[in-house]
Order: structure tokens, then sequence, then C-alpha cells
């Protein structure tokens, strides 16, 4: 590998194309970055019974989340220790009460401990020894959850979990606090939809209020057309069609949106949609909700200003309406998108229909909007393997943000801060580790 | 080792007539559950003899609403569902609830009226590049039929090109018809894809 020049690469107005499609880079990103910091493995509710299990990807390694015997969640590379073979082939399943190799019938207990060898006497005198964690299957270095969302990491030290959400945990606050019970539970769905193109473009892209007009006009437009058609014939229509109208709100609209820049690439997008509507169901939630914590709570928890929070490098949560996208990064021009949503407990199914109805619209395989994105990010992906440029362009409103206690605050809320600000977090991410490379 | 102790060792062997015991695959307990959340059992339809007439209909209407979604014919395609007619298609087979389940599609008159309107739109970037699909129609049972009201079963193949990628989507019909002045209309057409839990490479953006 030639030396990296993060200097050069990552700039505070633009970045090197490179950044993007170069697989050196992009190995550095899963073994420095990915296969180290906390990344989400799922949510509690996924894995309710000793025995349940889901596999995930951390970085490049294959992993599995499982509910112990004991009732405590265990994150376990997914991998026999005998010859390598994974042990759960599936997205989801139960192991029972252990889980047992296909091929030799090695079997490990929850927890990932050995349990029993056939013709054990095999290995008696060997270098084997059942003793030897190394006959076992190999735990996570630390999992940890904040309410109800389990993390791990592969690396021993570092920033404990709210150290590495930071700012950002205002997420899962936000998708908990909805609830009258502080509870969420995951609905058993997970669209999976590949993205072909670097991992970066939707981390931006989310917090990027500039190309929603543009990029959504063909949604936003009719469906604009017909929330007005209804609103004049029935005097109202369904909350769902401003869900995709407002996409093709007008540029200054979108200009006075702020994005909230926290350190580690995280960030917020604030809240535009108008989620409090004043019908029966919701004055009902309402209600449920001053009951359950007070005026002053309640106003605070319903009132919260998000769109959209960015856990960076990997997920994107959107929690006033429950659902979250998490990131599985495959190459430098293959993401793996993860979709999940979460039901309030506690509230009526009015509510959760609501939100639903984005879910359905905006989430699905079918999305009326993501369609559009993920065209973006393709061809994103294949421009930048041009060399009639070298350079992506991060000039808008640069120098023109407000800055404090190293959180930027978007004075427009199209300005690029959103990814000067990633930028910031990924060459921090990357500096010891070219420091490292060199020495 | 000598060569000659090659030839012994191949000179002599054991063979397993019968099988002793079952300590060896038989011990490991079939406890676990390795098939994912999908029911082990699908969907298996009726099927009731009807008039042919009434079988030629409604395998027409199949096959007329395939050949309108290979043509893009969104409005002619539009015009099958009744007034309160729902596309839906859930996300697993288990679902029995358009409006309460995560669902890939779930779609009324007004919702069809604005993808219709997104796929016409100029601006839909994503329509730019060179698509096409090939639906077929097959396997068709009708599991009820009352004077105004039919339930049919049926499964489709379909091909999509785009760009210079080929997928496959593949998986059942179950429309519920209603006679409208004479002529069927969908009412409801679920649509329980095979694959549509699977890794989606691009989203659907037009109806299967």
């Amino acid at each position: 590998m030639t030396a990296i020049d993060l200097d050069y690469l990552v700039q505070p107005d633009r970045v090197h194309r490179s950044v993007y499609t170069d697989q050196s880079l992009f190995d550095l990103e899963m073994e420095h970055v990915f296969e180290k910091i906390w990344v989400y493995c799922g949510h509690e509710s996924q894995v309710k019974k000793p025995g349940d299990y889901w596999t995930l990807q951390i970085g490049r390694q294959p992993m599995v989340m499982v509910r112990g015997q004991d009732m405590r969640i265990h994150v376990l590379y997914n991998r026999c220790p005998h010859r390598g073979v994974m042990l759960c082939g599936n997205q989801s399943g139960n192991t029972g009460k252990h889980f047992v190799c296909s091929y030799h019938a090695w079997s490990f207990n929850l927890d990932g401990k050995i349990s029993a060898i056939p013709l054990a006497k095999g290995y008696e005198g060997t270098r084997l020894s059942f003793d030897d964690p190394q006959a076992s299957m190999v735990p996570a270095a630390r999992v940890d959850s904040y309410r109800g969302f389990v993390f791990a990491s592969l690396s021993p030290t570092g920033p404990s979990l709210t150290e590495f959400l930071g700012d950002s945990k205002v997420a899962f606050d936000d998708i908990c606090d909805r609830s009258p019970v502080g509870e969420v539970e995951a609905v058993p769905v997970c669209h999976r939809v590949m993205q072909r193109s670097n991992w970066k473009f939707f981390m931006e892209n989310q917090l990027d209020s500039l190309h929603p007009s543009v990029t959504h006009q063909s949604t936003g437009v009719p469906a604009r057309r017909i929330e007005n058609r209804l609103k004049a014939e029935q005097g109202k229509a369904p909350l769902f069609f401003h869900y995709l109208s407002t996409f093709a709100s007008s540029f200054d609209q979108w200009d006075s949106v702020q994005t909230v820049n926290f350190p580690n690439g995280h960030g917020i997008l604030k809240a535009y949609m108008g989620l409090r509507p004043t019908d029966p169901d919701t004055v009902e939630y309402e209600a449920l909700m001053k009951k359950a914590y007070g005026e002053e709570k309640a106003e605070e928890y319903l009132s919260r200003s998000i769109h959209h929070v960015l856990v960076y490098p990997y997920l994107s949560v959107q929690s006033p309406l429950q659902q979250l996208r998490c990131l599985r990064p495959i190459g430098p021009d293959r993401t793996l998108s993860e979709i999940w949503h979460f039901r309030l407990k506690g509230v009526p199914e009015a509510i959760y229909r609501r939100s639903l109805w984005y879910f359905n619209l905006v989430n699905s395989p079918a999305t009326m909007i993501n369609a559009d994105d993920l065209e973006n990010w393709t061809k994103g992906q294949q421009g930048l393997q041009s060399k009639g440029g070298e350079w992506v362009s991060f000039h808008r409103d640069f120098g023109r943000d407000t800055e404090a206690d190293g959180v930027s605050y978007s004075n427009r809320g199209t300005s690029e801060v959103v990814m000067r600000n990633q930028f910031k977090a990924w060459k921090a991410y990357m500096q010891p580790v070219v420091a490292g490379a060199k020495a | 080792m000598q060569r000659n102790d090659v030839s012994q060792a191949l000179g002599t062997g054991v063979v397993i007539e019968a099988i002793e015991s079952m300590t060896g695959a038989e011990s490991i307990a079939p406890e676990h559950v390795g098939r994912g959340r999908l029911p082990a059992t699908g969907y298996v339809p009726s099927a009731i003899a009807v008039d042919p007439a009434l079988q030629r209909e409604v395998e027409t209407l199949l096959c007329r609403q395939a050949a309108m979604l290979d043509a893009k014919a969104w409005a002619a395609w539009c015009g099958l569902f009744s007034n309160d007619g729902i596309y839906w298609m859930p996300a697993t087979p288990d679902q029995t609830d358009w409006e309460a389940e995560a669902s890939i599609f779930a779609e009324d008159a007004y919702l069809r009226e604005v993808r219709m309107g997104r796929l016409q739109h100029p601006n839909a970037w994503s329509q730019a590049a060179a698509w096409a699909t090939n639906h077929l129609v097959g396997n068709v049972m009708i599991e009820s039929a009352a004077s105004d009201r039919v339930e049919v079963y049926s499964r489709f193949q379909m091909m999509e090109m785009r760009r210079d990628d080929i997928r496959h989507f593949g998986g059942s019909y179950r429309h519920t018809l209603v006679r409208e002045q004479g002529t069927l209309k969908i009412a409801l057409q679920r649509v329980d894809l095979t694959n549509g839990q699977g890794l989606y490479e691009y989203v659907l953006q037009a109806w299967v």
C-alpha cells in the first residue's frame, strides 16, 4: 500500500474521491473502525427466549446475537473453533440449548462455552484442551445495551457505549420516551436492501436537506396533488400524504430546517413534518403520555425536534416514527442496509399505524422515496471512478456555521457542514491507523 | 511408513453392516429451529369445480393484468380495481391485515395514484434507466365463487431487466374479485412474494 496522506485526502471543504472507492482504505475502515467501535446488533425483543438468535455482521466478522439460558444476551463470533464453520447459517431462529456444528457436532452452550465433542478421546494428550478459550466460541470483547438496543465492540478497550454514542443517544431516548411505559418492541420484519455505493453516501444523504426536493419531487408532487384534492373534497387527508408531499418542499423551506452536528460524526436533522395533529387518536395518546410522565416531561418528549438522528458511521434512526436503518458495509461500492420498525408499548393502535405508513411508504423495499436515492448513490459511486475530477465538494456555507463546544449548528439547513463534520470524525478515526501503518 | 505398510493397511478393513447404536448422529438433539421465521407449511388453496366460462374469464383478467404491467399501462392497470380495491404485498406469508402490518406494498386507490404519478413524472430520476418486466401467471384455481364475488389463487413468475441487471421475483396471487356492472373488478390483490424477505439488490418501483 502506498502511504496515505489524510491531510491531502480530507480537507476542511473537500475530500478526495478515493475515500469512497479505494479498497485498501475500505479494508482499514473495517479493521480499525468498524471492528473496534460499538456496532449495533439488534433490539433485545428480537431474542425473547433462550436460544433465540439473530446473525449479523460487525465489520467483516460474522457474529450471532443470542439469548442465553440465564436470559443474558451474548454476542459471539459465528464460528466453530474446530474447523471454522459458521454455526448459524440462517438470519434468525432458535438454536435450542446449544449451538451444534453441522460438520462434526461440536456443541456449545449459549454463552459460547464448549459443551461436548464426539469421540473426545481423540483429543487426549494433544495440544487442544477443552479449558482453552480457543476451544469455545469466542465472545465479542464487549457487549452493552442502551434502553433495549444492543451493541457490541470487538475491541476490549476504547470508549464505553455511552461515550461512543455521546449526544446521539437521544435517538434511543426519543424512540422509547414516546411510549408511556418507556419501551418499544421490534417488529419482526427486517427489510434488507443493498446499496451499490460506499456507506458514506447514505450517511451524508440522511442529513442532506438540499436533495429531497430535487431527488424526490416525482413522489412529492403527486402526493401533494392528491393531499390537496382530499382536503378539498373531504376536509382532511391522512397524515401519510404529508410524509410524502413534504419531500417536495421548496428550497427555501428546506434551508430553514437546521442540522446539529456532534463530535464523532453524529448528527441530527431537526423535525419538519409536524406529527402532532389534533385528531382524537393523538389527543388520546398525548393524554396517556401526560398521565405517565406529567405535563412538563410529556411535553418535552412529544415536542423534541428530531427528524433523523445519525449514529456515525452506520446508523440512521428516525426516532419520532420509531424506525432504524443500519448499514453493514460489504465493500467500497457495496453496502447492505437493514431496515427495522419498532412498536411503542402502551399506545393506541392508531399511533402505531401512523408510523407504520411511513415505514411502508418510505422504508419498505417498494419505497417511493429511496428508489431515487439508490439511483443517485449508484450513479455517484460510478461517477467517482472518473478521472474527470479528483475532488468532492463540500463548500456550501463553509465557514458560516455556528460552533460551540465541538457542536456545529447549521445556520442554513442546506449547509454541507453535515459532510464536513462526518469527515472530521472519519479523519480522527483513521489518523492513528495511518500513523500506525507508517511506523 | 514403508510402502508395504500401505498395502497392509489397504488389505484390512471394517464393514459397518448393522448400525449398533445411535450414539453419533442421534445424540444430537434436534431441538433447534433452523429454518428461520417462515412457517413450515405454506398456504394450500382449495379448488372448486366451476363453470369453464368463469374460469376463462378469471384467467383472462389475470393475463390482461400481467400484460398491462409489462406494457407499463399504469392507468389501465389501476382501472382493473374496484373503487375501494386494495393492492397488498405483505412482508411475510403469515400476515393477515393490510393496514396493520409491516408490508412491502399497502396501497388503496389514492396511493396507487401517487405511485402512478411518480412513475409518469418527467423527473422520476430512477425511471430514466431502461427497465422492463415479463410476468407469467398460471396454476389458476378458483377457491370460491358466488354470483358477485370470486376468490382466486394463482402463481406468477416475473423477470425484470434494469440496465444490465436481471432479477427474478415469483410467488402467489390471491385475488378477491367482485362483479360490478357485469365486469369482474379487483377488490383485493394479495401478492405473496416468495423472495419478499430476500435481499433486494434494488427496490421495486412498480406493482408486481
